[in-house]
């Protein structure tokens, strides 16, 4: 192994295998494992119906944010099925010894959100939620990804699980991005190139001048929505990026445990000459502003073009005809000029202090259009604090938006924030699939400077013309 | 929890010739709020079964009553997006036990295996035949045989094998699960955790 060239993937995934098994999958082990309200009440039931204990409690880390409110979080939780998860998750954590940051807790948030923030997301780990968007852990150069239940219960039981060894894949992004193109825009742009299904199957490295640019921010977002092209989850090798933004955050290594640490950071990097199953290359300087017309995230292009026709996209004309008959949009139409009437920023996804810096960008100076409502949902309440700390509340004021409170709100739409039926919604969040954002709604996912542009004007605008 | 060993499965089936039937689909989100597994098979597909009103939509496969069977039949990409393993849950709720397919998802595949619900991939030509045969007579049935590795059209005979991995396939043949195999190893996990940095 040791003089042969491997991938940073390579180093992580063999770093964790406690045995493979013969003609089957690998018994993997996990370092950190996350786990909210929804896909954890059953996998507590199993434990308590097997007679079995949670393994290593310190090392899983409980939060709320599916199904939580994003106003009144002081009152109490009016839904009585969304109450009762929310009770479940903080007496199944007391219960076995696990953290919990509920609803209420200063550091509660988007787990994709709070993990990195608070330093418990660290580079080499493999990380593990009953959530597909675990994928985001991976900017740290984490093998992070999403898991169901019956896993979930594994990992409390054993702290491992079952898991074949993904093919690996490369994405390759080099060149300058232009004006008002975000990392939104890149992972849009790879996820309509590969399609929805393109990367199944795979784990994905991104790697290029692009991502070795990007912010901690940024990386987070394109690793996020590596599920959206079927990949397990995209990783970026860590960097002194990584390493600043790490350094000083609440769980973080101190002192000697630092230092030991980022010793071994410093090797997570592909070696020259390892071999991927597949690579992909694109130029920085082709990607737009993108923004989706379907109902799936692969649907997406520049901003500026038009719809394409049935003949120009993968797979069959039937399902094209009900995805675009969904969405009350026909072939050859352009998206810009079209009518919004909800915008949504926040999510695992764009949920973060920069996302809304990019929003305030455009929205200062200028006023809501009066046919959009906006939810404007920070991914944590640190994410909220800096909101108000930076003066980007008082530029949301003044333009007539109001900030909500964190939670995953309607980008699945647990909660009450639904968009109703037939109602156009700007999103920044990951996927626009019937119904996504509630029974009905027709969502086109973008970056935080389109929603805010769409959010302005009250129609779909290209940001770059307002910037 | 247990499921059902499987062996060998011979059923009708139900057509879903739709691509990239998503985990949204399968049951949306504000179903996801209970705390028991139990009674997910209602809402299944329920935005694609049901009008706002909870009216049967009657172009609906699952409304319409010449279609039955424990076999799922569907397009390309089945199971994508959210990792809920809530849709698999539903699926067997509702009394399905295998699902066709010329491409899975990696997480729904996983989940299904998870729970006792095989997902058999045949190339998309071999789906195609399916999808044909179904629409030529909607009690014809499919013979799913996971020993052998194999789905047969029994009106035709027209037969093709598909990939399992011999642990997954011991384990579903027999009703054994995961978390069995790793209680059994917990010694070994210790070992392993103890020389952990984080």
């Amino acid at each position: 192994m040791s003089n042969q060239a491997s991938t940073l993937f390579d180093k992580v995934w063999d770093a964790h295998v406690v045995r493979k098994i013969e003609d089957g999958p690998d018994v993997f082990f996990i370092d950190r494992h996350f786990i909210h309200e929804v896909t954890s009440p059953v996998a507590f039931l199993g434990l308590e119906n097997r007679g079995i204990g949670v393994m290593y409690p310190e090392r899983t880390f409980a939060t709320a944010d599916h199904n939580t409110p994003t106003i009144n979080q002081h009152l109490p939780v009016a839904d009585p099925l969304s109450a009762n998860q929310l009770k479940a998750l903080e007496s199944n954590a007391a219960k076995y010894g696990i953290s919990h940051w509920g609803l209420g807790h200063a550091r509660n948030g988007i787990v994709h959100v709070v993990g990195p923030e608070n330093g418990i997301t660290l580079p080499g780990m493999t990380i593990v939620c009953g959530d597909s968007h675990t994928s985001t852990h991976g900017a740290f150069g984490a093998i992070a990804f999403g898991i169901g239940t019956s896993e979930v219960e594994m990992v409390l039981s054993s702290q491992c699980i079952m898991q074949p060894k993904p093919k690996k894949m490369r994405v390759n992004v080099n060149g300058q991005l232009g004006k008002g193109v975000t990392p939104k825009d890149v992972t849009l742009y790879i996820i309509s190139k590969l399609t929805t299904a393109g990367a199944t199957g795979y784990f994905v490295e991104y790697a290029g001048d692009v991502f070795e640019n990007m912010s901690m921010e940024g990386r987070m977002t394109v690793c996020n929505m590596s599920i959206e092209m079927g990949a397990r989850g995209g990783m970026i090798a860590p960097d002194e990026t990584t390493f600043a933004y790490i350094n000083g955050r609440e769980q973080a290594p101190k002192g000697e445990k630092w230092d030991k640490a980022l010793a071994y950071w410093k090797t997570l990097k592909t070696d020259e000459g390892a071999a991927f199953d597949k690579e992909y290359n694109f130029d920085a300087a082709d990607i737009e502003p993108m923004i989706t017309y379907g109902t799936n995230p692969g649907m997406g292009q520049g901003i500026t073009r038009a719809i394409p026709t049935s003949d120009k996209v993968e797979g069959g004309k039937a399902t094209y005809d009900k995805s675009l008959n969904y969405m009350g949009f026909h072939e050859n139409e352009n998206m810009l000029g079209k009518k919004i009437d909800y915008v949504f920023i926040g999510s695992c996804t764009n949920g973060r202090i920069e996302d809304f810096r990019a929003f305030a960008s455009i929205v200062k100076g200028r006023k809501k259009a009066d046919n959009v409502t906006a939810w404007i949902v920070p991914g944590s309440h640190i994410v909220e604090a800096q909101i108000k700390e930076e003066g980007i509340l008082d530029i949301l004021t003044e333009a007539g938006f109001e900030l909500r409170q964190p939670g995953c709100s309607a980008c699945l739409a647990m909660n009450d924030d639904k968009i109703p039926a037939g109602k156009y919604a700007v999103s920044t969040s990951n996927r626009n699939f019937e119904g996504r954002q509630g029974p009905g709604a027709r969502t086109l996912l973008a970056s935080p400077l389109v929603a805010a542009a769409a959010a302005v004007t009250g129609v779909v605008t290209d940001p770059r013309t307002l910037l | 929890m247990a499921y059902d060993k499987f062996t060998i499965l011979k059923s009708s089936a139900v057509p879903l010739p739709i691509e990239n039937v998503d985990t949204d689909q399968i049951i949306p989100a504000r179903f996801l709020k209970a705390t028991k597994r139990e009674g997910f098979g209602d809402n299944l597909f329920r935005d694609w079964r049901y009008n706002g009103d909870d009216t049967p939509k009657q172009d609906f496969v699952l409304n319409n009553p010449i279609y039955s069977g424990k076999i799922l039949v569907g397009g390309h990409n089945f199971g994508s997006g959210s990792s809920r393993e809530h849709a698999a849950w539903a699926i067997y709720d509702y009394g399905f036990r295998c699902v066709v397919s010329s491409f899975f998802a990696d997480i729904f595949k996983g989940n299904s295996l998870n729970i006792g619900i095989l997902p058999v991939q045949v190339s998309p030509e071999f789906l195609n035949k399916i999808f044909e045969a179904i629409e030529a007579d909607p009690n014809t049935e499919l013979e799913v045989n996971l020993p052998e590795q194999s789905i047969t059209i029994l009106a035709t005979g027209e037969k093709e094998s598909f990939d399992i991995n011999g642990y997954k396939k011991h384990n579903l043949t027999n009703g054994f699960d995961d978390i069995d195999y790793l209680q059994a190893m917990k010694g070994e996990i210790k070992e392993f955790e103890a020389e952990r940095i984080f």
